[in-house]
């Protein structure tokens, strides 16, 4: 069975990648979907079958490579972690590719895309069910591989080219700690297989391993480098530059790559080497630290953003911030649970804002938007759903993952707890204005876009843009003030693909219903996913639920003592998701000239948000541009000049001036002389052989 | 047949077929033809012997096998041939890869047609007889005959600037090999044989394994070729045809690592050990500082050279970590890289056929108009950037594990690789295949033809198949190289007792 779950994937892939031309689009939406559709019909029976099996199932599929005693195999692990990734994986998967036969529907590459679709789904499969580290990586950068075609899907925009390599270069850097992570385990326990290396590491715990001049804790270590991995794949501050960028893919891809499942991928990891981590409370202490920080940062970016997908990508960096600090403080079931209603009310926001977007005709600037609850009104509905889950209103999804992660941040001992705990309540008053503001600017107050009100444009909507942005912000010239960023992605209002081109004077249209189906879905597991799953997750059903699927050392009571926060604590993220709702109705709705009043007051602080906290540039100064100096002196200078200079040039002259001399001579053809002289060597050295040796022997 | 082994056929077969290509009369168009026929017949032939020597072979073995000898020179220096775990594989990438060069070489080669298909058959037989060599000076006499054939290559059908390319590649791996000639004789001298199977089993004194490391190190440097030696290889990749580039790449770097396994580990083991640190040193500095500088390259070939010197780096850093992992993974990356440079080359050619430039700022958007050409250079692409799943990930990823085990701060810089390998590679393939198709010139281009497709499509194939199950070739090389750590850790331990039971002033 869980051969098929995993590999079906991969068949659609193939079919549709292989055979796309001669299937046809729509038979290869078809097949995609419907192995898909399979395959997450499978995970759900696993998922009704396995929780509550203590032990994990071991599934041998093949031997993948052997060396000396390292032994890697295609295997999975089976256990309560697997089957809810399973779970989220296909599920939204299918969702996402039912969808896409709606949202794609104008484009001339469908096969090609669903093919990347399903491989996607595939090396992610291959990622959640991994049973060694090496298969791990191999889904790791399978999903970076998928991710990268799918951003770059549209390839004649240079900006989805360049935002698909800086994905995968930057996923990159991750996984240069992610390998350095694996070799250690390997050299410390001499496996590289779960079952092995937990088993092994409790022995050695206090071992100590010398690299870079330092003695570290090896587990730390260990820990430390793998953590790298997850920071890259889950966006995590500092690695985290390439998730927005990462919005100019298709948006049913930004629904299941960035948000639903292969950027939760780091989480899932820390997940999963939980035993590990319980061995290494200094490499968790950075892990809440790096998720608290993330957890603000990127909400105070999302705050002022103006596509609607940049929003929501900022939020979902936010969130997985949230995820890690829940790891951090040793809550990881809340983590995951966190992972698991995100998956849902975040693929739900940004399948409604594809919607909005199909609906708008590839608009995506709030600011070129409002007033289409009207017109889109199924949509809104589930728009306000997802934020609402978002948020945390109670009783929907998110109000019981994300209130238990800020409690157990709160009641952690460990260092580093504190800043998580004011990070996450922080961020989520951020969350909840941010959140409210793309509704608002989208669904409610007047309409801005085009054929509806003072400016009407046809094809040139940078001239339209710059009206709306005045408009909506009430700030004019701030757009122009950050124009000259040197990636050119803020300089476009609105991604427009190139390949699809409308005529903007149309009146919003509500959405196919394959694209609303996948959207009700959604929109009932971010109402109800909390609710019914909640027990099992965090609550009393726990430790049997989870099984011996997460490690917990004997001193980490964390699910127990988030019972016992101050009732301010517990009622902190009400009270903050208020706040935010308030202050964005005040700025946004009541006196929508605020907003631009504020960043005029406040340029630089303003400036500083909308571009990001500047990371962009400061890697491009630190990093790109030395490496390129670095590159081209090393191939100029040092090679060209000291190595060719001295060496082989230098000969070669004065070989190719006696040449001259000679082939002038002689018949003319240079390798007329080239073969005479080779063989003369040739002769030099047989005479060698012959004479010369034996004689030297006796 | 006529006391000859299957390994003499071999090397037999190619030199027939160049011999019947030399009897077709004037330059014709069906003198051409014939002459292209013949030389495809000879090297598919030829692969398949080495499958039948395939058959034969029995993987599970350290010895050496197919063993034939013959008299030659003198009783100690005899024609001694046979193959063992590190052989066999390249034999079969040789035998292998050459088809797929005549086959590259079809339509873009149309002077001297006669001639070039017999360079290339006669560079055939140097480079099967280099690996299955087991005699010194014939394994010397394979290594340098291989240079003439590939220098004329360069030379006549070469670009714009063959003549400076041929001369620098030549001029290096001279220098290199006189010193491998003197080493050569030394060990004579001292060993009384120049049987490698011999000379496996004797043991040099420290002191003289330090000048014949050396002095072998300067002739495999030069071939692998490890940094700051390599400069000749861009060049020399730059200028010559696409097929030359396909040999150099796929097969002629790879003598380097083979050397180093069959001579200089084995038969210098304390030397190795002792230089292991500066090995690891030029490696490292070959990893990053070659990709930085394919980084910056606007010429396709030019970066795919300077990739191969970073994938070797790799390959020289894997096999003195002196351990399972290391050596293997090095070698396995050395038919990886056979395999990937070789169709890397291939498709450089492809388009350089339909184009005559190589300049990547001359393309742009290729994929709108080839996009089986696209597909196939994705997976080219992935494999040189080491993704799991493709050839290029086991071999990287096992080099580097063992370099951890023997020194983790190297493997900490080697594995910048993978970043940089990320970098040059996927904004090479931005540069040339995505992006919008704008150039006037490119608007006809045209997909791959049935020719090419079947020269590319095999290719796909392995790379994704030794990815996911490398089992076939990691195994042949398992034996060989527990033998060899099991001779090496003997050797060690006994020079460490030997120096143990000597007063510290003599060491």
């Amino acid at each position: 069975m869980y051969h098929a779950i995993v590999f079906l994937p991969l068949v659609g892939a193939l079919l549709a990648g292989l055979f796309g031309r001669q299937l046809g689009p729509k038979l290869s939406e078809g097949i995609t979907t419907g192995l898909l559709a399979f395959s997450a019909l499978l995970s759900w029976g696993a998922f009704l079958e396995v929780p509550g099996t203590e032990h994990a199932t071991r599934v041998q599929v093949a031997t993948w490579f052997t060396a000396g005693d390292l032994v890697v195999d295609w295997a999975f692990r089976i256990d309560t972690l697997t089957v809810i990734m399973l779970v989220v994986v296909t599920s939204v998967s299918t969702l996402v590719h039912l969808y896409s036969i709606g949202y794609m529907e104008e484009d001339p590459h469908r096969p090609r895309f669903f093919a990347y679709l399903s491989l996607f789904t595939f090396a992610m499969l291959m990622l959640v069910t991994a049973d060694n580290l090496v298969q791990m990586f191999f889904g790791w950068e399978g999903v970076g591989l998928a991710s990268y075609l799918l951003i770059g899907f549209w390839y004649e925009k240079p900006s989805a080219n360049a935002a698909a390599m800086k994905a995968f270069i930057v996923n990159r850097v991750g996984d240069f700690g992610f390998s350095l992570g694996i070799f250690l385990v390997f050299v410390l326990t001499g496996s590289i297989a779960f079952d092995g290396i937990f088993a092994r590491a409790p022995e050695i715990k206090d071992a100590t391993f010398h690299f870079l001049g330092y003695d570290w804790s090896a587990w730390t270590l260990a820990c430390l480098l793998l953590f790298m991995g997850a920071m890259g794949k889950s966006a995590q501050f500092l690695l985290h530059t390439w998730l927005p960028d990462a919005m100019e893919g298709p948006t049913p891809v930004s629904a299941l790559i960035h948000a639903a499942t292969m950027v939760t991928a780091g989480v899932f990891m820390v997940a999963r080497l939980s035993p590990l981590f319980e061995l290494a409370p200094n490499a968790l202490i950075v892990v809440t630290v790096i998720g608290g920080i993330t957890a603000f940062f990127a909400a105070t970016i999302g705050l002022v953003q103006n596509d609607i997908k940049r929003v929501i990508a900022y939020s979902t960096c936010s969130q997985l911030g949230y995820m890690f600090v829940a790891l951090g403080v040793g809550a990881y079931s809340a983590a995951v649970f966190h992972l698991f209603t995100h998956a849902f009310f975040k693929a739900l926001l940004f399948l409604g804002a594809g919607s909005v977007i199909h609906a708008m005709h590839h608009e995506q600037d709030m600011r070129n938007m409002g007033n289409l609850r009207r017109f889109i009104p199924f949509t809104s509905a589930m728009m306000t759903i997802g934020t609402l889950a978002l948020i945390g209103f109670p009783f929907t999804a998110g109000y019981y993952s994300k209130d238990a992660i800020i409690e157990a941040a709160y009641a952690s001992t460990r260092p580093g707890h504190t800043l998580a705990f004011l990070c996450t309540v922080v961020a989520a008053l951020m969350t909840s204005f941010y959140s409210w503001r793309l509704f608002f600017m989208t669904f409610e107050g007047p309409a801005r876009w085009a054929g509806h009100g003072a400016h009407h444009h046809d094809d040139n909507h940078a001239v339209a843009h710059a009206g709306g942005s005045a408009q909506a912000d009430g700030a004019p010239g701030h757009h122009e003030g950050v124009a000259h960023d040197n990636h050119g992605h803020d300089v476009e209002p609105a991604s427009h693909s190139a390949i699809e081109h409308h005529d903007h004077a149309h009146t919003p249209h509500e959405s196919p219903l394959v694209m609303t189906i996948p959207l009700g879905i959604l929109a009932f597991g971010a109402l109800f996913a909390g609710l019914i799953f909640k027990n099992r997750f965090i609550g009393e059903g726990m430790d049997k639920f989870w099984g011996h699927s997460l490690g917990h050392g004997p001193d980490n009571h964390i699910m127990h003592d988030i019972h016992s926060v101050p009732a301010l604590v517990a009622y902190a993220p009400f009270i903050m998701m208020l706040i935010g709702f308030v202050l964005a109705y005040w700025m946004y709705i009541r006196r929508p000239e605020l907003p631009g009043q504020l960043a005029a007051q406040q340029p630089s602080l303003y400036r500083f948000l909308l571009n990001k906290w500047y990371f962009d540039e400061l890697y491009d100064r630190i990093f790109v541009r030395p490496a390129k100096d670095f590159g081209k002196f090393l191939w100029k200078e040092a090679d060209g000049r000291v190595i060719d200079g001295m060496g082989p040039d230098g000969i070669a002259t004065r070989v190719l001036d006696v040449t001259r001399g000679v082939v002038r001579f002689q018949t003319g053809y240079v390798y007329h002389y080239a073969f005479v002289m080779l063989v003369g060597v040739a002769a030099l050295i047989s005479w060698y052989m012959l004479t010369g040796l034996p004689k030297v022997a006796h | 047949m006529f006391g000859l082994g299957i390994l003499s056929g071999l090397l037999i077969v190619p030199l027939c077929g160049a011999a019947f290509i030399l009897t077709l009369g004037e330059e014709t168009e069906a003198s051409k033809r014939n002459a292209r026929w013949a030389a495809l017949i000879t090297t598919l032939a030829t692969f398949l012997l080495s499958l039948v020597a395939w058959g034969r072979y029995d993987a599970t073995t350290a010895s050496f096998q197919l063993v034939e000898t013959h008299a030659w020179l003198s009783e100690t220096t005899r024609f001694k041939l046979g193959v063992d775990g590190f052989s066999m594989p390249l034999i079969l990438l040789t035998t292998f890869l050459m088809p797929f060069c005549i086959g590259a070489s079809w339509l873009s080669v149309n002077t001297r047609v006669k001639e070039y298909f017999v360079a290339f058959l006669v560079l055939e037989t140097t480079m099967i007889g280099v690996f299955c060599a087991l005699d010194l000076v014939l394994f010397y006499l394979f290594f340098e005959a291989g240079l003439i054939p590939m220098f004329l290559i360069i030379g006549i059908w070469g670009g714009k600037r063959r003549i400076y390319a041929s001369f620098k590649f030549f001029l290096y791996t001279l220098l290199g090999s006189v010193l491998m000639l003197l080493a050569i004789m030394a060990m004579y001298w001292h060993a009384g044989t120049t049987d490698i199977p011999t000379l496996l089993h004797t043991r040099f004194p420290v002191e003289m394994q330090a000048w014949l490391w050396l002095a072998f190190f300067a002739s495999f440097a030069v071939k692998m070729p490890m940094w700051p030696v390599h400069t000749w290889l861009p060049d020399a990749h730059v200028e010559a045809p696409t097929a030359g580039s396909v040999i150099l790449a796929g097969i002629l770097l790879k003598m380097g690592g083979y050397g180093f396994i069959r001579i200089s580990l084995p038969m210098f083991p304390d030397a190795s050990h002792a230089f292991a640190p500066m090995v690891f040193a030029l490696s490292v500095v070959a990893i990053i500082f070659t990709s930085l500088i394919a980084l910056m390259q606007t010429d396709i070939k030019k970066l795919i050279a300077y990739s191969s010197v970073a994938h070797m780096g790799f390959v020289t850093l894997g096999l003195f970590t002196m351990n399972e992992q290391g050596i293997q993974g090095a070698l396995f990356l050395m038919i990886s890289h056979g395999i990937v440079s070789g169709a890397l080359f291939l498709c450089v050619g492809v388009v350089y056929d339909r184009m005559h430039t190589r300049e990547i700022a001359a393309y742009g958007g290729l994929v709108k108009r080839m996009p089986l050409y696209a597909a196939a250079m994705m997976v080219f692409t992935m494999a040189n950037v080491g993704l799991p799943g493709t050839s290029g990930f086991v071999g990287e990823f096992l080099a580097m594990m063992g370099a951890f085990r023997a020194n983790p701060t190297v493997a900490f810089f080697s594995v910048f690789g993978i970043i940089l390998s990320a970098g040059y590679a996927l904004w090479l393939y931005a540069r040339v295949v995505y992006g919008k198709l704008e150039k006037p010139n490119l608007q006809g281009i045209l997909d791959l033809d049935l020719r090419e497709k079947i020269i590319i499509a095999p290719l796909v194939a392995l790379t994704i198949y030794y990815g996911v199950h490398p089992a076939p070739v990691l195994d042949t090389f398992a034996p060989s190289t527990e033998a060899l750590m099991q001779s090496m850790r003997t050797a060690l331990s006994n020079t460490q007792t030997a120096a143990a039971t000597l007063p510290p002033a003599s060491r």
